[in-house]
């Protein structure tokens, strides 16, 4: 069985059909790699997953669980998938240890001395072990990143949603994030990315998917993605990147 | 006839302060309290509990706290209510607080970046669990200043109560004036002291705002 089972799923805003019917199965370990054009849609295909937004229609399941919106079966489906935004989102009044503390205590009533040392762990795991005091407006972008990442971690999801992590990040972070990144596939995370570093696409990922228009135009292992593009909107999509 | 002191009527004035201070307490804790729990309906996710926390604030805020005070004190009176000048007193500014404060912190939780409540609710948390120790904890410190600043009004607005009789600062003024004949003196003396009421709660909302905001510049 899948891990993630995304079947038939429509999401409107308003008059606006943004998702015009996804399906798309996760298998356990595997590395999706999100791509297409602002607007297509990926960034809301990965909300939907974690219920930031309502699915118009269709049914998303994550390990056999139903994703219903309600704040029961939402908090259930949560602990399961993390998520990992583009802006951050840290915890400005926290330290990063605060951070990555946060949610376990209040949500899974972990006490206080595991949920530290957990915490501590989980920076070490991304190389931030001696920021452990710091607060993020004392971090880089690429560290906050990087804590973003072991706050979600700390909560032991099977499957982390990467919603355009390094965009917001001068040329020189994105790297210390993605091998934080590449690390995670390595372990055998199931990781869905929504990206626009191609390279990092077709060394890591097991499969390439390309939104068009609110539908999977095209999806397949990188090498053929890439190489052997079979529309002409993923060719156009892939040469405006090589001019970019 | 009796001869007045300045002390006797200080002494009088002074008295009289207590009520002003005990009333101004009552309103300002009794109001918070009210005020949060219209906040949490007023950002509710439910636009009709959003729509009642809105009728009311701008019902409060629309009238004249005098109006709200004739309501209080004469408008139950004809149900066959006797309502105590204190209790129409209290009521009326507690309510009145309420209106002004939920709507303060209404704005001081709306400058929370949306992205807040996202990443919060991304690791499981509920919302009372996002409110209690992402949001709030972020909104208190822009709170602060304009709720300090909004005491120095609570106060102020105690002195309309002595209009229904309830005897604080202003009333006292009025009585102690009837007796002396010395309006001068005797509200010269009022308005001292409510400036000594009021002028360090300003003072201290502006030196607040600067403190905070030096915090928010370091973490």
């Amino acid at each position: 069985m899948s891990l993630i089972e995304i079947t038939e799923v429509r999401k409107s805003f308003g008059d606006n059909e943004v998702l015009k019917g996804i399906n798309l199965d996760v298998e356990p370990g595997e590395v999706i790699a999100i791509i297409g054009k602002s607007g297509s849609g990926k960034s809301t295909l990965l909300r939907c997953i974690n219920g930031l937004e309502t699915i118009s229609s269709g049914s998303i399941q994550v390990a056999g669980a139903q994703l219903l919106d309600d704040e029961l079966h939402l908090k259930a489906l949560r602990l399961k998938v993390g998520m990992i935004f583009q802006q951050f989102n840290l915890f400005p009044h926290l330290t990063a240890g605060g951070n990555v503390m946060l949610s376990q205590m209040v949500v899974k009533k972990t006490p206080k001395p595991e949920a530290e040392a957990m915490a501590r762990r989980m920076l070490e795991r991304v190389g931030l072990a001696h920021k452990f005091d710091a607060f993020p407006d004392e971090l880089s972008g690429g560290q906050q990143q990087r804590v973003a990442i072991a706050r979600a971690l700390a909560m032991q999801p099977i499957a982390l949603l990467c919603d355009e992590i390094t965009s917001a990040l001068d040329p020189e972070l994105v790297s210390e994030v993605l091998a934080v990144v590449r690390e995670l596939a390595k372990e055998g995370m199931t990781l869905l990315m929504v990206t626009h570093e191609m390279k990092f696409a077709r060394d890591v990922c097991s499969r390439v998917v390309f939104m068009h228009q609110g539908r999977v135009h095209e999806i397949g292992p990188p090498e053929e993605v890439f190489a052997n593009p079979q529309t002409p909107e993923l060719r156009q999509f892939l040469g405006l990147q090589a001019a970019a | 006839m009796t001869e007045f002191t300045t002390w006797d009527i200080l002494r009088n004035l002074l008295l009289a302060t207590r009520w002003t201070l005990l009333l101004s307490l009552v309103s300002f804790i009794g109001g918070s309290v009210v005020g949060l729990c219209l906040l949490w309906l007023r950002i509710s996710p439910r636009a009709a509990l959003r729509r009642l926390a809105k009728g009311y604030i701008e019902l409060f805020q629309g009238t004249p706290l005098l109006m709200q005070l004739f309501i209080a004190f004469f408008g139950l009176g004809l149900f066959g209510i006797d309502v105590p000048a204190w209790l129409a007193a209290g009521v009326a500014l507690v309510l009145w607080s309420a209106a002004f404060l939920a709507e303060i912190w209404r704005g001081c939780v709306e400058a929370i970046a949306k992205g807040q409540w996202e990443a919060s609710a991304s690791l499981g948390m509920g919302r009372l669990q996002q409110m209690r120790y992402v949001i709030l904890p972020q909104a208190l410190k822009i709170a602060i200043p304009p709720t300090v600043g909004f005491s120095v009004q609570v106060i102020k607005g105690t002195a309309l109560t002595s209009i229904i009789g309830f005897v604080e600062l202003s009333k006292a003024g009025t009585i102690v004036t009837n007796a002396t004949f010395q309006p001068f003196t005797v509200y010269g003396l009022v308005a001292l002291i409510y400036f000594a009421l009021c002028w360090p709660l300003s003072k201290s909302s502006q030196i607040l705002e600067r403190k905070l905001n030096v915090a928010h510049r370091n973490h």
